[in-house]
């Protein structure tokens, strides 16, 4: 039954991690774009030059071809958390339920009414109304993102809530909590932001092709200028709320952190690995060196973590014999993970007791119960646990995809400069005849080289987090629907084969508008 | 408000996005009615259902974020148990969504066919599905509740299911008629639409004959539904919790509750004015209006009285206590109370809608503007 069971919990993740995964493909360039064209539509109005007119229109094919694919994917999402992992959407619905619904009625409606108007009503609207059409399009996107990143931040930080034994389940105490705790705030501005990032290195991108070919080199520079700027800004954003975003999980999450740095035994002013291959054979416990190879910068870490140079910064089995950092950034013992597993037990048992105290209306037992239940409830989900190296993520995919996310992170910082400086400042670079044709490939790159750093974001985020559904209180085998492990493989492979073919479609749609389009003189607007 | 209060709120803005949703379902209607189109026709038909598709997935959307934040209960029940119909009404919702944007797109690998094979399986399934899962909430669905269930980690699921997952509500009968009288709506609510929408006079006669064969196999299979949910039983609360069967419950709802009786009268007859005026006066073009705001009210009807009036919205036929109430299904007080300061956007939502649409609209779609836009300003 064991084995059956994981199995189950296998295929409903693979299931989310591939619908969430191809829904992630799409959405940051929407989130992108939408920006962008937004900045060139405001250009044209301010100016009535049709040469932006002719750029917007351009983007903005490409806006709608990505837009619709991210919508299919979208829907998805929201339904598979009843479908796949009903007993979570019970446990948490009362909080989790709340930001979808308000991104529904706030943000999804604002996107599907105003991107009507967007391509359609151009011919309908005064030239005021389509550039506010075409910024609530992109606002309603930003604010949908918002929303989902606020539940999902939840997840990862279950704030503003507590847990009712009566009707077994979280509630909600305080919405402001939820909604604006410091880990949301610095996931949304994070992923929001890396999405600029990510917009413009696709323009970018498409100008280098378009210069490859000798193709409509007045567009070119126009949309290089909004892409590099809103690329530049959006990636200088992106670096200082992962920042933020480095400090929460800290905080929150010692052992994603942990696991990001691949580190097993921390040490007071911790360096960090700038580079390194991780041993394979290293199992928590072992006296193993966890690295084959690696290049650290001293007390880097520390300093990324707390701010603090000198900080004490935990390993996974630190965390797991208890060890931790104060506030002050010094080593202090807290709860091991075996005590934790044993304080969850507690809870687990008595809020089986609660139940029945309650089922025969005894009041003294309920109320007894219930204070057992308070101060063990934080580790509810460690019963669940049959011992503490369960609570270990992947250390391998976390540790690589937060080091190729940093790295490609920081690689486009110097990209974005690059390009500006070459718009703005072309003197400055030098041999820059005879590095054409190499940087047009460079910038063309770029573009699988962003999506790469974004799903790798969204990696460590997600693996790093594991085995938590929510983070100390319901594991993943605890969250999933009372379904066969058949059923969900078979849902896995139609969703797997459907996203596919359209993934397939969709890039060759988007390229053929590039190609076809690009042949047009793209300093007139295209009239019948 | 007190929470009883606040979940019967929020049953009526469930009750409010339903109808809107089945309404918005004209939108499936049109689409399959595609393949019965002339060919050199098609274009308006879709062009004028793709500048609206959207609002449907929408409200489709925010009709299940809802119901997961005001009655989670039940989103974890159905969707988890009910896994195959809730998959294939997905699937057909996923392919409508880039079917509109790919179909005539240079490069769309398939086939412009392909696509439209996927907007017709869509404007069928989506329909028929979407009632399918609503009629469980009438004749009640095959499933069980025990929230103790969580601390087994063996089996924690809370909500069991029969071991068919939904393929046997499909199977049901009466849930199917009911599914196939949501079909023939949106068919009909489609022909109103594009009588309204669509300024071309083959589109208006082909619409008008439409017209006349969906509404009338409609009627006479919304007569049936409401025959069958008149006499149904439905599952009786007491102020305990404990839930029974009674006979004709659904009928003593509406004869208790005559705002509702009102309310379905009223709506039915608005219907009717707006798809027999159409059929008589060929000039006439607002029956849409008339019929989509009767069935707003017929829909809201049929939601109050599957919820209110001491009555299981979601019987179980299995376990009696384990069907779903708007008392033990919801969310706390404070959710609702929070959620309740953002429903009341709702209204400015609805407002703007209303107001882009007419804007929209104004002028009617014709072969010319279709001919005249530029290759991103047509589906």
């Amino acid at each position: 039954m064991g084995d059956l069971l994981m199995t189950v919990v296998d295929w409903s993740r693979a299931q989310f991690a591939l619908t969430a995964c191809y829904h992630w493909l799409f959405v940051p360039l929407t989130l992108g774009l939408g920006v962008i064209i937004g900045v060139m539509e405001t250009i044209y109005y301010r100016t009535r030059d049709e040469k932006w007119l002719a750029t917007t229109k351009f983007w903005m094919t490409i806006f709608g071809v990505n837009f619709a694919i991210g919508v299919a994917t979208g829907i998805i999402l929201e339904f598979e958390f009843g479908t796949n992992w009903s007993n979570y959407s019970w446990f948490v619905g009362d909080i989790f339920g709340a930001p979808l619904a308000i991104e529904g009625i706030l943000a999804f409606f604002m996107e599907s009414t105003f991107i009507a108007v967007m391509f359609f009503g151009w011919k309908k609207v005064s030239p005021k109304f389509h550039l506010a059409a075409t910024w609530l399009t992109a606002l309603g996107a930003s604010i949908s993102a918002l929303w989902i990143l606020v539940a999902n931040s939840w997840m990862q930080y279950p704030a503003g809530c507590t847990f009712n034994p009566e009707t077994m389940r979280n509630e909600m105490t305080n919405f402001w909590e939820v909604a604006f705790s410091p880990m949301a705030m610095a996931k949304v501005f994070h992923t929001v932001t890396s999405a600029w990032a990510l917009g413009g290195a696709f323009v970018v991108g498409v100008c280098g092709w378009l210069l490859l070919k000798k193709r409509n080199r007045d567009h070119v520079m126009r949309s290089l200028k909004v892409g590099g700027w809103v690329g530049l800004v959006g990636i200088v954003l992106t670096s200082i709320s992962g920042d933020t975003s480095a400090v929460q999980v800290a905080k929150h999450q010692p052992m994603k952190l942990a696991a990001m740095e691949g580190l097993y035994k921390g040490e007071q002013g911790q360096a960090i690995v700038a580079f390194g291959i991780l041993n394979p054979s290293k199992e928590v416990g072992d006296s193993i060196d966890p690295y084959l190879f690696d290049i650290s910068i001293p007390h880097g870490l520390a300093f990324l973590a707390t701010h603090d140079f000198n900080a004490f910064v935990p390993g996974i089995e630190d965390i797991i014999d208890g060890k931790s950092m104060d506030a002050d950034g010094k080593l202090i013992n807290t709860v091991s993970y075996a005590d934790r597993i044993e304080q969850g037990k507690k809870a687990k048992e008595a809020l089986a007791v609660y139940q029945g105290a309650h089922k025969l209306g005894d009041s003294i037992t309920m109320q007894e119960q219930s204070k057992v239940i308070e101060e063990n409830f934080k580790y509810l989900g460690y019963a669940y646990l049959d011992k503490p190296e369960e609570a270990v993520p992947n250390v391998p995919l976390t540790f690589y995809t937060f080091h190729l996310m940093v790295t490609i992170g920081g690689y486009l910082m110097l990209f974005f400069i690059v390009v500006l400086l070459l718009l703005y400042k072309p003197k400055w670079i030098p041999w820059k005849e005879k590095l054409a044709k190499p940087a047009y490939w460079l910038a063309i790159l770029t573009i699988p080289l962003t999506y790469l750093c974004s799903m790798c974001g969204w990696i460590v985020a997600e693996v790093g987090r594991q085995p938590w559904t929510i983070q100390d209180l319901m594991p993943n085998k605890v969250a999933i629907s009372d379904l066969s492990a058949g059923y969900v493989q078979t849902t896995f492979w139609i969703f797997a084969v459907v996203f596919t073919a359209l993934l397939i479609a969709d890039i060759s749609i988007i390229c053929k508008q590039i190609s076809k389009k690009s042949k047009t003189d793209l300093n007139v607007v295209e009239t019948k | 408000m007190t929470h009883e209060m606040l979940q019967n709120y929020w049953w009526l803005i469930m009750s409010v996005l339903g109808a809107l949703l089945v309404f918005l379902l004209f939108v499936q209607g049109g689409q399959s009615m595609l393949i019965t189109t002339k060919k050199e026709k098609r274009p308006l038909l879709i062009n004028s259902l793709g500048r609206k598709w959207e609002l449907t997935f929408t409200t489709l959307v925010t009709f299940g974020g809802a119901f997961f934040a005001s009655f989670p209960l039940f989103y974890s029940t159905s969707f988890g148990g009910a896994y195959w119909l809730w998959i294939l009404i997905l699937f057909s919702f996923v392919v409508q969504a880039v079917a509109y944007e790919y179909r005539t797109k240079h490069g769309n690998v398939y086939g412009t066919r392909f696509y439209d094979t996927l907007l017709l399986i869509n404007g069928f399934a989506g329909p028929v599905l979407l009632g399918v899962a609503v009629a469980g909430m009438f004749f009640g669905a095959d499933f069980t509740v025990e929230k103790t269930n969580i601390l087994d980690v063996q089996a924690a699921t809370i909500s069991k299911w029969g071991p068919h997952h939904g393929l046997e509500a499909i199977a049901c009968w009466k849930n199917l008629l009911f599914g196939f009288m949501v079909f023939y709506l949106a068919r009909t609510l489609a022909s109103l639409y594009f009588i309204n929408n669509i300024n071309d006079d083959d589109v208006q006669r082909g619409q008008h004959k439409q017209l006349l064969v969906n509404a009338t196999i409609f009627v006479v299979l919304f007569l049936a539904v409401v025959a069958v949910i008149l006499t149904s039983r439905g599952m009786e609360v007491d102020g305990a919790g404990n839930a029974i069967w009674m006979p004709n419950k659904y009928l003593n709802n509406y004869l208790q509750m005559w705002w509702a009786l009102g309310a379905l009268l009223f709506g039915v007859a608005m219907v009717l004015n707006g798809i027999i005026k159409s059929l008589l006066k060929k000039t006439y073009k607002k029956g849409i209006w008339w019929a989509g705001i009767g069935v707003v009210l017929v829909v809201m009807s049929l939601f109050w009285v599957v919820g209110y009036n001491h009555t299981a919205y979601y019987p179980s036929l299995i376990d009696e206590k384990s069907s779903l109430t708007l008392a033990n299904s919801s969310s706390s007080e404070f959710t609702l109370r929070t959620m309740s300061y953002v429903s009341l956007l709702v209204p400015f939502v609805l407002a703007y809608i209303v107001w882009v649409w007419r804007k929209m609209d104004h002028t009617k779609l014709t072969d010319e503007e279709i001919k005249h836009a530029g290759d991103d300003e047509i589906y």
